[in-house]
C-alpha cells in the first residue's frame, strides 16, 4: 500500500492538538515542545514531499499522492479524496516551514500556552487540508475548520482592539465562504450524476452555460477574493494582522492569503473558462488598483505592522494582475512566485517586527529613529527583508514580479501593466521611508538604550526564510520546473 | 582566461561574504582582503583585454539558464567583447584605487569593515553588469549597484541629510527605472528574448514595428536618464556627495553612473535602428550637459561642483552616443560611438581623480566649502598637482587624456550646428569651473587661517593612488590618438569601425574654447581683475536661479513629492472612512436591524399575545367587584333590571330595540354599578382595593 502523505500533512497537528490537549496546562514547555515538534514532523514531510516530487515527478501535469477516492458519506457522492501537484506542492511546504517557525516564534506566549497552542496546531491541520482537498466538501471543510482557531487567536491574544479584529476576520470570511457554499452546491446539483469530486467537475464544469458559469465564478470569486484579500473586500486584514500576535500574522500573511489565490488557480479558474474570459479585464483592474492603492495606503501608515499589512495588499495585487494574464504560463507562474515569496518575505517581516515590539512595546514608526547604530544586526536583516519587499533582484520578490510584468504584458491590457509598474516605484519609497525613520537618522540613547539586540531563537526563525528569499531570486529555476508542467496543463484548461 | 571572466565579478562578492560574516571586527584584514580581490580582478581584466585585443575583439559569449517558461528565457551568462573588456579595466583601475585610497580616509571609523563590506558589494554588482549578456542580467545588477549606492551615500546615516540623499538616489533612479522595465517588456513580447544577441537579430529582423521600437527604446532609455543621472532625474547626483568621497569617486563619478551610458552603448544596434529615439537621447544628453555646466559654475561646495560637472560630461557622452545613433540610423558616419565610449574611459579616470584630490583636501581642512580654503598648493603638493592634472584633462588641454575624446565628441557634435554651439559652450563653462575651483582652493590666499594652519599632506596610501590616476588622465587619451591606425577606434566600435582623422580646425576651436575658459576663471579668481562679486551683482537673477539649481528640487517637491504624500494620505482616510466605513456600515445596519426586530417582536408580537392576556385580566379585575359578595346589591341589580326590563316590555318607554344602542345602555349600566359598587367597597374593607394593584400585565422589565 501506499504511504498515505498527504493525510498524514493534515492528521500529524491534529494529533499534536490532540495530545496538547491531554498535557497539563500547568507544563507550558512540555506543550510548547511537543507542538514543536509535531509541527517540526508536518514540516519535514512537506519538505520531503517538495523533494520527491521535484526529483520524481515534477514533469506530469497529473495528481501525486493520490488519496482516494474514497466514499465517505454514500448517499450524497462525498468522498475522502486527497492529491497534489504543482500549485500545491510549494504551498504545502511554505505552509509546513512557516507553522514550525510560528510555533518556534511563540514560545514567548504565556498566557493560557495550552489553549494556545491546540489553536495553532487546529489552524495548521485546516490550512494544510486546503491545499490537499479534491472534494468540494472536504475542502469547505477545512477551510471553516481554519477559521475557528484563526477567531480564538486573534480574539483573545490579540491586541487592544482583539474582539472587533476577530469578529471582523470571521463574520467577513462566513460571508464569502457562504456565496461558495452555494456555489458548491449550484456545481452539485447540476452536475449529472452528482458529485463534489474537483477533478471531474473541472472537466465537466464548462459545459455549464455562459450564465451559470459566471454565477458560480463570481461566486467562487467572492469567497476567494475577500481572502486574498483583492480591493475592496481588504478591510479586515489590517485590523486583523495589526491585532494579531505576531506568529498568527505571519501565518496569516504568509498562508492564508494564499487560500484565496490558490482557490482561484485550483477552483474557478479551470471550471469556469467562459466566464474568466469575460471578466478577466475586470480583474486585472482590480489588480492594479490594488497594487497602487497598496501602496500609497502604506505610504500613509504610522504603525509598522499596519505598512507591512497593506504592503501585502499591494502584493497580492500582483498577483490578481497575473491572474487575469490568462493565456501566459510565465504570468501564472509569477503569481505562484509572488505567492511563496510574498509569504516569506511578509512573514519575516511580521516576525522582525514583532521581534521589535517585545522589546519596545511599541510599534510607532515616529517613535523611533537610528536603530540601525544600536541594532546593527536587527536592522540589517529588517533592511534586507525590506529590500526584498521592494523588489530588489537576487531576491524572490523581484523575479516573481518581474515574471508577473513579462507575462502580464503580452496578455492584458500594456497600460494596465505599466501602471502596475509604477507600484515598484511606490513600493521603493514607503519601505525606504520605513528604513529612513526607524533605523536611519539619530539614535534616542535616553529611550531607546535598553533595546537589546535579536536573539539566537529570533535569528533561527527568520534564517530560513532569508536563505529561500535569496535562492529563489538566484536560482528560481527549482521553484518554476516544479510547476511548469501543472500550469501548462493549467493554462490549456482556461483556454477552453 | 576570458571564458572565467565571472571570476572578476564573483572575487568580490567572496570578500563582501567573508568581511560580513567573518571580518566585522578585523578591520585590517576586511580592508586587506577587499583590496587583495579587487586587484587580483584588475589583473585579471588586463588579461581579458589582452586576450580580447588577441581575439581581434571577436566576442565570447557563454550563459546557463536560471528558469524558463513557454520559450522566455531567464539566463545569467557572460559577454565579452571590446566594449566589456574595456569597461572591465576602468571599473576595476578606478575601484582598485579607491579602496587603497579607503584605507587613509576611513581610518578611524566605526564602521570601517562594513565600507570595505559595501565596496566589494558594488563592486561585485558593477562588474556583473559589465558582464552581463542580457537584458534580464544587466537590469538585475543594474539594481544592485542602484541598492549599493543607497547603502554607500547613506554610509554615514546618523546624519539626517545623508539619509536622505539615499533615499532620494534610490527613488529617483527607481522612477528611471519603470521607464526601463516597460521598455524591456516591450522588448521580451515582441522578440521573445533577453540575449542581447538574439534581441538585436530580431530587432534587425524587423520584429518590432518602427513606431513601437522608438517608445520602446525611449522607455528604455528612461533608465539611462535615472541612473546617469539626466535631466531630469539628475537631482539626486549632487545630494549623493553627502556619501564618503571615495565612494564619490567611485560610484558617483566613475563607474555606476556610467552605466546608463553603457547601456546606450550596449543597446547601439538597436538605438541606431531609430533616429527619432536617438535624437531623443542626444537632446537629453545635451540639455543635461548644459544645465549642470551652468549651475556649476557658481557652487560653492568642491563635491557639488564635481558632482555637476559629473552630470554634465555624462551628458557629453549621452548626445555624442545619441547622435551617433541619429546618423547611423540615417546612413551617415560619425565618430559619436566611439566618441562616447572613449570619454567614458578618460572621464572615469580624471574625475575619479578629481574626486580623490577633493577627498585629500577636505580630510586636510575639514569642510566642503572652496570659500574657506585657498592657499593650499604648497602645502599639499601631490594632491594640488594631481588635482591640477586633472583639470586640464577635463577641460581639454592638449596632450592631456580628456583632450583627445572631448574632441571627438566635438567632431560627432559637428554635423549638427546646434548640438555644435551648446557642445562648445559647455566646454567652455568646464574649463572654467574646474579652473575656478583650482584657483580657489589652492592659490591665493588662505581664506580660513585657522583651516589652513590644520591642512597637511595627505598619507601615502591616499596619494599613490592619485600619482597613479594622474598618469592615467595623461595617458589613458593616447590610445585614441587620430593617427593610430589600430587605436581605440578601432577596438570599441559599433557596426564598421570608424577610422578617426585628426580635423585641425575643430581641435583648434576647442582648444581656444578651452584656454579662454581657464583665462576667465584666471582673470577673476587669481589675477581678480573682475570681481566675482560684481558679476554675481550685475546678473544677479541669472545668479540666483544658477545657485538654487535652477529650483528643481522645490520644483518636484511641490509637484510630485507633496502631492504624492498627500493622496497617500488621502487615500488612508479614503480607505478608513469610505471602504471600511461601508463594511462597518453594513455591519452597524445589520445590528440596526437586529435591534428593530428585538423591538418588533418584544413590543408588537410578543405586545399583541401579553395584550389580549392584559384585557383579560383588567377586564376581570374589574368585573370582579359585580361580585362582591354583598347580598343586598344583588337583590339592587336584579330590582332595577327587572323595572328597566319591565318598562320596555309594556312599552312605558319606547324603546326600538336596536341592539347596539341596548348593548351601549347595558355597558352604561355595568359601569355605573362598578361605580356604585366601588365606591361602596372604597367605605368597607380595605383589602379589596389592595388586591387591584398587583392585577396587570406581567410586562418584561
Amino acid at each position: 500500500m501506499q504511504i498515505p502523505y498527504l493525510s498524514s500533512l493534515v492528521f500529524v497537528p491534529l494529533i499534536g492538538m490532540a495530545v496538547v490537549m491531554f498535557l497539563p496546562k500547568q507544563s507550558k514547555w512540555a506543550i510548547r515542545w511537543v507542538s514543536l515538534v509535531l509541527s517540526g514532523i508536518a514540516m519535514v514531510i512537506s519538505i520531503w514531499l517538495t523533494w520527491d516530487y521535484y526529483f520524481n515527478l515534477a514533469g506530469s501535469a497529473a495528481m501525486a499522492y493520490v488519496e482516494g477516492p474514497f466514499e465517505w458519506i454514500p448517499s450524497l457522492h462525498i468522498q475522502y479524496f486527497l492529491g497534489a501537484d504543482g500549485i500545491s506542492i510549494p504551498l504545502l511546504s511554505l505552509t509546513g516551514l512557516l507553522s514550525f517557525l510560528s510555533i518556534l516564534a511563540s514560545f514567548n506566549i504565556e498566557n493560557r500556552v495550552k489553549e494556545y497552542f491546540a489553536f495553532f496546531l487546529l489552524l495548521e491541520v485546516g490550512m494544510m487540508g486546503v491545499f490537499v482537498a479534491l472534494d468540494f466538501f472536504l475542502f469547505y471543510v477545512f477551510w471553516e475548520v481554519m477559521l475557528v482557531p484563526m477567531y480564538f487567536l486573534i480574539g483573545i491574544w490579540g491586541g487592544p482592539r482583539k474582539e472587533y479584529a476577530a469578529i471582523k476576520f470571521f463574520l467577513y470570511t462566513l460571508f464569502g465562504s457562504i456565496f461558495m457554499l452555494v456555489a458548491i452546491l449550484i456545481l452539485y446539483f447540476t452536475s449529472e450524476p452528482h458529485t463534489l469530486n474537483m477533478l471531474t467537475l473541472i472537466q465537466t464544469s464548462p459545459g455549464l452555460g455562459h450564465t451559470l458559469q459566471m454565477v458560480c465564478f463570481i461566486f467562487f470569486f467572492i469567497a476567494f477574493a475577500i481572502k486574498v484579500p483583492v480591493w475592496p473586500f481588504h478591510t479586515w486584514l489590517p485590523d486583523a494582522h495589526v491585532e494579531a500576535p505576531t506568529a498568527v500574522s505571519v501565518i496569516l500573511a504568509g498562508v492564508l492569503l494564499k487560500m484565496g489565490t490558490y482557490g482561484m488557480l485550483r477552483i474557478s479558474w479551470p471550471m469556469f473558462p467562459d466566464a474568466l474570459r469575460t471578466l478577466s479585464f475586470w480583474i486585472a483592474v482590480l489588480g492594479v488598483i490594488a497594487i497602487i492603492y497598496g501602496a500609497l495606503v502604506s505610504m500613509a501608515q504610522k504603525d509598522l505592522k499596519k505598512l507591512v499589512a497593506y504592503s501585502s495588499v499591494s502584493h497580492m495585487g500582483f498577483c490578481m494582475l497575473a491572474l487575469a494574464a490568462i493565456s501566459s504560463v510565465q504570468a501564472i507562474a509569477g503569481c505562484m512566485f509572488q505567492m511563496v515569496s510574498h509569504g516569506l518575505i511578509t512573514g519575516a517581516l511580521f516576525l522582525l517586527v514583532g521581534v521589535l515590539y517585545d522589546r519596545a512595546h511599541t510599534r510607532e514608526i515616529a517613535a523611533f529613529g537610528g536603530l540601525g547604530a544600536k541594532l546593527p544586526v536587527y536592522s540589517g536583516i529588517m533592511v534586507f527583508f525590506s529590500m526584498a519587499s521592494l523588489g530588489l533582484p537576487g531576491m524572490s520578490g523581484f523575479i516573481s514580479e518581474f515574471m508577473i510584468f513579462v507575462g502580464a504584458f503580452g496578455a492584458v491590457n500594456k497600460v494596465l501593466v505599466g501602471l502596475g509598474v509604477l507600484g515598484v516605484v511606490l513600493g521603493a519609497a514607503y519601505m525606504l521611508r520605513m528604513v529612513q525613520r526607524v533605523f536611519l537618522g539619530n539614535f534616542d540613547e535616553s529611550r531607546w538604550g535598553g533595546l537589546f539586540e535579536i536573539n539566537f531563537r529570533e535569528i533561527v526563525s527568520v534564517a530560513p526564510l532569508m536563505v529561500l528569499t535569496l535562492w529563489i531570486g538566484v536560482y528560481p529555476k527549482w521553484l518554476s520546473s516544479m510547476m511548469s508542467a501543472t500550469l501548462e496543463n493549467l493554462v490549456t484548461l482556461m483556454a477552453r | 582566461m576570458t571564458e572565467y571572466a565571472y571570476i572578476i565579478a564573483l572575487l568580490p562578492a567572496l570578500s563582501f561574504v567573508l568581511i560580513v560574516f567573518f571580518l566585522r571586527f578585523k578591520e585590517f584584514l576586511a580592508a586587506g582582503f577587499s583590496i587583495a580581490m579587487i586587484v587580483i580582478g584588475w589583473i585579471l581584466s588586463i588579461v581579458v583585454l589582452a586576450e580580447t585585443l588577441g581575439r581581434g575583439g571577436e566576442a565570447y559569449e557563454g550563459f546557463f539558464h536560471i528558469t524558463s517558461f513557454a520559450s522566455l528565457n531567464f539566463e545569467f551568462g557572460i559577454l565579452v567583447d571590446p566594449l566589456t573588456a574595456m569597461m572591465l579595466i576602468v571599473v576595476t583601475t578606478v575601484a582598485s584605487c579607491v579602496q587603497i585610497y579607503s584605507i587613509g580616509y576611513m581610518k578611524g571609523d566605526p564602521r570601517f569593515s562594513r565600507f570595505f563590506a559595501y565596496l566589494s558589494l558594488f563592486c561585485f554588482s558593477m562588474l556583473g553588469l559589465v558582464l552581463a549578456n542580457n537584458f534580464f542580467m544587466i537590469f538585475i545588477f543594474w539594481e544592485l549597484v542602484g541598492l549599493t549606492s543607497y547603502l554607500l551615500i547613506g554610509f554615514w546615516f546618523e546624519k539626517k541629510v545623508a539619509a536622505d540623499a539615499g533615499k532620494k538616489a534610490f527613488i529617483t533612479t527607481r522612477i528611471g527605472d519603470l521607464g526601463f522595465i516597460i521598455g524591456l517588456l516591450m522588448i521580451a513580447t515582441y522578440t521573445g528574448t533577453f540575449n542581447y544577441g538574439e534581441v538585436f537579430s530580431r530587432v534587425a529582423g524587423g520584429a518590432i514595428p518602427a513606431g513601437a521600437l522608438t517608445v520602446a527604446l525611449v522607455f528604455l532609455f528612461g533608465g539611462a536618464i535615472g541612473k546617469s543621472a539626466q535631466f531630469p532625474l539628475h537631482v539626486w547626483l549632487p545630494d549623493a556627495m553627502e556619501g564618503p568621497t571615495p565612494v564619490s569617486a567611485l560610484i558617483h563619478a566613475a563607474t555606476m553612473v556610467v552605466a546608463g551610458v553603457y547601456l546606450v552603448a550596449r543597446a547601439m544596434p538597436i538605438f541606431s535602428g531609430s533616429a527619432e529615439a536617438s535624437l531623443v537621447v542626444a537632446t537629453i544628453g545635451i540639455i543635461t550637459s548644459l544645465l549642470a555646466a551652468s549651475i556649476g559654475l557658481v557652487q560653492n561646495d568642491i563635491k557639488r561642483v564635481l558632482a555637476y560637472s559629473t552630470v554634465s560630461q555624462l551628458g557629453y557622452m549621452i548626445m555624442a552616443l545619441g547622435l551617433y545613433g541619429h546618423d547611423t540610423a540615417l546612413g551617415h558616419h560619425s565618430p559619436g560611438y566611439y566618441a562616447g565610449t572613449f570619454h567614458l574611459m578618460t572621464h572615469a579616470f580624471f574625475k575619479g581623480l578629481l574626486f580623490l584630490g577633493a577627498g585629500s583636501v577636505i580630510h586636510a581642512v575639514h569642510t566642503n566649502d572652496i570659500q574657506e580654503m585657498g592657499g593650499l598648493a604648497p602645502k599639499m603638493k601631490t594632491t594640488a598637482l594631481t588635482f591640477m592634472i586633472a583639470s586640464l584633462s577635463i577641460a581639454g588641454i592638449f596632450p592631456f587624456a580628456g583632450f583627445w575624446s572631448k574632441d571627438e565628441i566635438v567632431a560627432a557634435a559637428s554635423y549638427h550646428p546646434v548640438f555644435l554651439v551648446l557642445t562648445l559652450a559647455v566646454a567652455f563653462m568646464t574649463a572654467f569651473y574646474m579652473w575656478r575651483l583650482c584657483f580657489l582652493t589652492f592659490f591665493g590666499k588662505p581664506r580660513d587661517q585657522h583651516r589652513f594652519d590644520h591642512a597637511h599632506e595627505s598619507p601615502r596610501v591616499m596619494t599613490w593612488p592619485l600619482v597613479f590616476l594622474a598618469v592615467l588622465s595623461v595617458v589613458a587619451g593616447w590610445v585614441g590618438l587620430p593617427w593610430l591606425s589600430q587605436g581605440f577606434a578601432s577596438f570599441v566600435f559599433h557596426g564598421e569601425a570608424y577610422h578617426p582623422h585628426a580635423n585641425w580646425l575643430l581641435m583648434a576651436i576647442s582648444t581656444v574654447v578651452a584656454v579662454a575658459g581657464i583665462g576667465l576663471a584666471w582673470l577673476i579668481y587669481y589675477k581678480k581683475k573682475i570681481s566675482a562679486d560684481r558679476l554675481a551683482e550685475r546678473f544677479r537673477p541669472i545668479y540666483t536661479l544658477l545657485y538654487n539649481k535652477y529650483y528643481f528640487d522645490e520644483l518636484y517637491d511641490l509637484i510630485i513629492v507633496r502631492p504624492v504624500l498627500a493622496f497617500a494620505t488621502f487615500m488612508w482616510s479614503f480607505d478608513n472612512w469610505v471602504i471600511d466605513g461601508l463594511v462597518n456600515g453594513i455591519a452597524k445596519l445589520t445590528i440596526l436591524w437586529s435591534d428593530l426586530k428585538l423591538w418588533f417582536d418584544t413590543w408588537i408580537v410578543d405586545g399583541a399575545v401579553n395584550g389580549a392576556g392584559w384585557i383579560v385580566q383588567q377586564g376581570s379585575a374589574l368585573l370582579r367587584f359585580v361580585q362582591a359578595g354583598a347580598v343586598q346589591f344583588y337583590a339592587l341589580f336584579l330590582l332595577v333590571a327587572m323595572v328597566l326590563l319591565a318598562l320596555v316590555k309594556f312599552e312605558v318607554v319606547m324603546v326600538t330595540v336596536d341592539w347596539p344602542v341596548l348593548s351601549v345602555i347595558m355597558l352604561a349600566g355595568i359601569a355605573l354599578l362598578v361605580l356604585v359598587s366601588r365606591t361602596a367597597h372604597r367605605a368597607g374593607p380595605a383589602e379589596a382595593t389592595a388586591d387591584t394593584g398587583s392585577v396587570g400585565v406581567e410586562k418584561e422589565e
